[in-house]
């Protein structure tokens, strides 16, 4: 049909209730909008009387609009490979400049003439407490999961669950403060304990002082990420089609077999997902790492003596007293921890693609 | 159980007087309970190896053990697993419940001493480590300025990022923005900020800046805008996908363009959730404190301009305090930590319940 353009765009946003109730979304769109509609009124020479199907103009709002969400989402990979250009770009001097190997030295003193700075003792550092947090915090985040979703009462689980994301939005300079201020009361006079009757096993040994230790950044690090595996596997758990739960009720198992037969086995590649994201939080951690950890040089396995390192609290502690090659050093080792969480999150995330594909197929 | 049903079967007069399996008496767990608790407090106060604690911990090893044994006993294995792993599931919930009540607490009862018109007026200028006032004026100007600002970069940019990929994007290319937008996710708060510094105060604003790094409070919502970009893209791609396809169709079917569509018809419909993603990357990027540390610079005085010169936030202010060995310094940054939890959780919980009431779809 011949209709002009203007009468009907007209019909088809205001004839739309949503629409109409939200008004014009934007200033700038709406001016946008009028462009075409000048140039199209009857009166003009644009289209003739039942002139068919409108043409496709060279420089259309249409194309402008088209180019310009194209631009927005080209930004984004702009931005990714900006990251790794400049982090590369001002490392490289630093890493010129450096007369220790900056994989093995042990100790960061950067801003000497002479700089030596190396990232081994910071890497292992940073997977030392990560991985401890996540041996900590999976299993309690799993059954607080598994609670929520499948044990407590519907409303009571669905309360908690908003709590748990609430918790999740907390700053991490919060738990910082915390770990520093209160909890390392507690884990002081554990650690005291486990010095006592199990200072035989070397990572229990030593002889102090002790609080500000691996182990107390991996606890707070742990209940940082609490939240966060909770509420992510919690989802899954609950997607877990009804069907297959009452079909194992249904056989006779027990409310655990039903868990362990239906629920778990489907919601295994979220849970890897889960803590794949929560490994990636707790590695480029900072904030709360440098408040609790005792910051220390050198490669140990001792949990309870004051110590520990990570790459991220590196660069928040030593940032102040740092020089051009400081800077470029502390970039150099931010550009590792780069690297780090995105092998993890590339891993986390083709998992969950490989999952969405799998749930398609099988819906 | 189909063993017991075969069972009856070949011997009726065996059948015993309930069709349910035999189970443990409601008044057994409790017991148990009650004599783990004894049990533990025997040992270890007989030792003398521990206090309460220790008792607690032993005691709850010795209920899931006692459990386990007695549910075997007499309902069964299959019943005794069931049992004890509920036990277990119920003890972890506690065992996570009780820090993070502590921090609430402490944030709240460490939080209100301060809490007066002299902490919201006034800034850390000429403060010295002996003067029991001083404020986050300043780092509350901070904050909002720079999340405001990280908000007027992402939100056209994130907003426009989610239509390319839902509306016009197709094949290898939406593909990798897609992936690498997910993976912009997980890129931590501190390498956002080491970017900003190694790209703005480095490298660009010394052009400006008669050659010195200009930290500002600018180059930090640079920083935070990179961290809030993937929240934003992510929600408003998937609020952007829940807009009911006949409402796109009806719109085209009347002849209305793409873009006319998109801007008239698929955001308004969708707005009320992607505005709630937007309140969500918002409240988490008031809370970073690392890419803030980095490139802001962290001043003691209010400074209005955002462009020029030092500015703090009140995560720094929280971080910088913290650090202060002032006796009155804990307090002020309890205080700002209680400020910075309660900004977070307004625009949280306002975002949930924005969510709830405009749900498309689902």
């Amino acid at each position: 049909m011949g209709e002009t353009p203007p009468r009907s765009a007209d019909a088809g946003t205001g004839g739309i209730h949503v629409a109409s109730g939200h008004g014009r979304p934007a200033g700038a769109s709406a001016r946008v909008a009028e462009a075409p509609v000048s140039t199209r009124t009857p009166g003009g020479d644009g289209l003739g009387g039942g002139g068919g199907l409108p043409r496709a103009r060279a420089f259309g709002a249409e194309r402008a609009f088209r180019g310009l969400t194209l631009a927005a989402g080209t930004a984004v990979l702009v931005i990714i490979a900006a990251i790794a250009v400049f982090l590369i770009a001002k490392a490289v001097p630093a890493l010129r400049a450096n007369t220790a190997n900056f994989w093995t030295y042990e100790g960061w003193s950067p801003n000497d003439t002479a700089p030596k700075f190396g990232i081994g003792t910071l890497a292992f550092g940073t997977v030392l407490s990560s991985a401890l947090a996540l041996l900590i915090a999976v299993p309690v985040a799993l059954g607080i999961a598994l609670y929520l979703s499948h044990y407590a009462p519907r409303r009571l689980g669905t309360a908690l669950g908003f709590l748990i994301d609430l918790l999740a939005a907390v700053p991490s300079v919060v738990f910082g403060l915390w770990g520093r201020d209160i909890f390392v009361n507690p884990v002081r006079d554990f650690s005291v304990w486990l010095n006592t009757y199990f200072g035989w096993i070397p990572i229990f040994g030593g002889d102090g002082p002790f609080g500000k230790s691996i182990m107390l950044g991996a606890l707070v690090l742990a209940i940082m990420v609490l939240p966060i595996i909770t509420s992510l596997s919690r989802e899954v758990f609950l997607q877990t089609p009804t069907a297959n739960e009452e079909a194992a009720l249904a056989l006779g198992a027990t409310r655990w077999e039903m868990i362990r037969t239906a629920v778990l086995p489907y919601g295994r590649p979220g849970i890897i997902a889960a803590v794949m994201l929560g490994l990636g939080r707790a590695l480029g951690e900072t904030i709360a790492l440098a408040m609790t950890l005792g910051i220390t040089f050198g490669i140990s396995f001792n949990l309870i003596e004051n110590g520990g390192n990570t790459i991220a609290a590196n660069i928040a502690n030593a940032f102040g007293e740092a020089n051009d090659t400081g800077r470029g050093a502390l970039i150099a080792s931010g550009l590792v921890l780069f690297t780090i969480t995105l092998i993890v999150n590339i891993t986390a995330r083709a998992i969950i693609y490989r999952r969405r594909e799998f749930t398609e197929s099988a819906a | 159980m189909s063993t017991t049903v075969a069972q009856h079967r070949t011997r009726p007069p065996a059948q015993p007087a309930s069709l349910r399996a035999k189970r443990l008496p409601k008044y057994a767990p409790p017991a148990i309970a009650v004599g783990a608790v004894a049990v533990a407090a025997a040992v270890v106060y007989g030792t003398g190896i521990g206090g309460p604690v220790l008792v607690v911990a032993v005691a709850a090893l010795l209920y899931l053990v006692g459990l386990f044994a007695a549910a075997h006993a007499v309902e069964g294995r299959r019943s005794a697993r069931n049992r004890t792993w509920s036990a277990l599931i119920h003890s972890a919930f506690v065992l996570a419940v009780l820090p993070l009540a502590s921090v609430v607490w402490t944030l709240v009862s460490k939080g209100v001493e301060r809490l007066d018109g002299n902490f919201f007026g006034t800034s850390m200028n000429n403060i010295g480590a002996r003067d029991a006032n001083g404020g986050a004026y300043h780092a509350i100007v901070g904050t909002l300025e720079q999340v405001g600002i990280a908000a007027l970069i992402t939100v056209p940019l994130g907003i426009l990022c989610a239509i390319y990929i839902v509306e016009y994007g197709r094949g290898r290319f939406a593909f990798a923005i897609r992936f690498f937008v997910d993976v912009m996710t997980g890129i931590p708060s501190i390498v956002s900020g080491l970017f900003v510094l190694a790209f703005w105060v480095l490298v660009v604003s010394p052009v400006f800046n008669d050659g010195r790094p200009g930290f500002s409070g600018f180059a930090a919502a640079l920083a935070l805008s990179v961290l809030m970009l993937p929240t934003v893209v992510r929600s408003t791609e998937e609020m952007l996908r829940l807009v009911p396809a006949p409402l796109r169709e009806g719109a085209y079917a009347l002849g209305v363009p793409k873009w006319k569509t998109i801007l008239r018809v698929v955001l308004p419909t969708a707005l009320p959730g992607i505005v709630t993603g937007v309140m969500l990357a918002i409240a988490r990027a008031a809370g970073e404190t690392a890419p803030v540390l980095l490139v802001a610079g962290g001043g003691a005085a209010i400074n209005f301009n955002p462009f020029e010169n030092n500015q703090s936030s009140l995560s720094l202010f929280v971080y910088q305090q913290a650090g202060d060995a002032s006796k009155y310094a804990p307090a002020r940054a309890w205080t700002a930590a209680l400020t910075l939890v309660a900004l977070v959780l307004i625009l949280t919980i306002a975002a949930k319940l924005l969510a709830r009431r405009n749900r498309l779809g689902r």
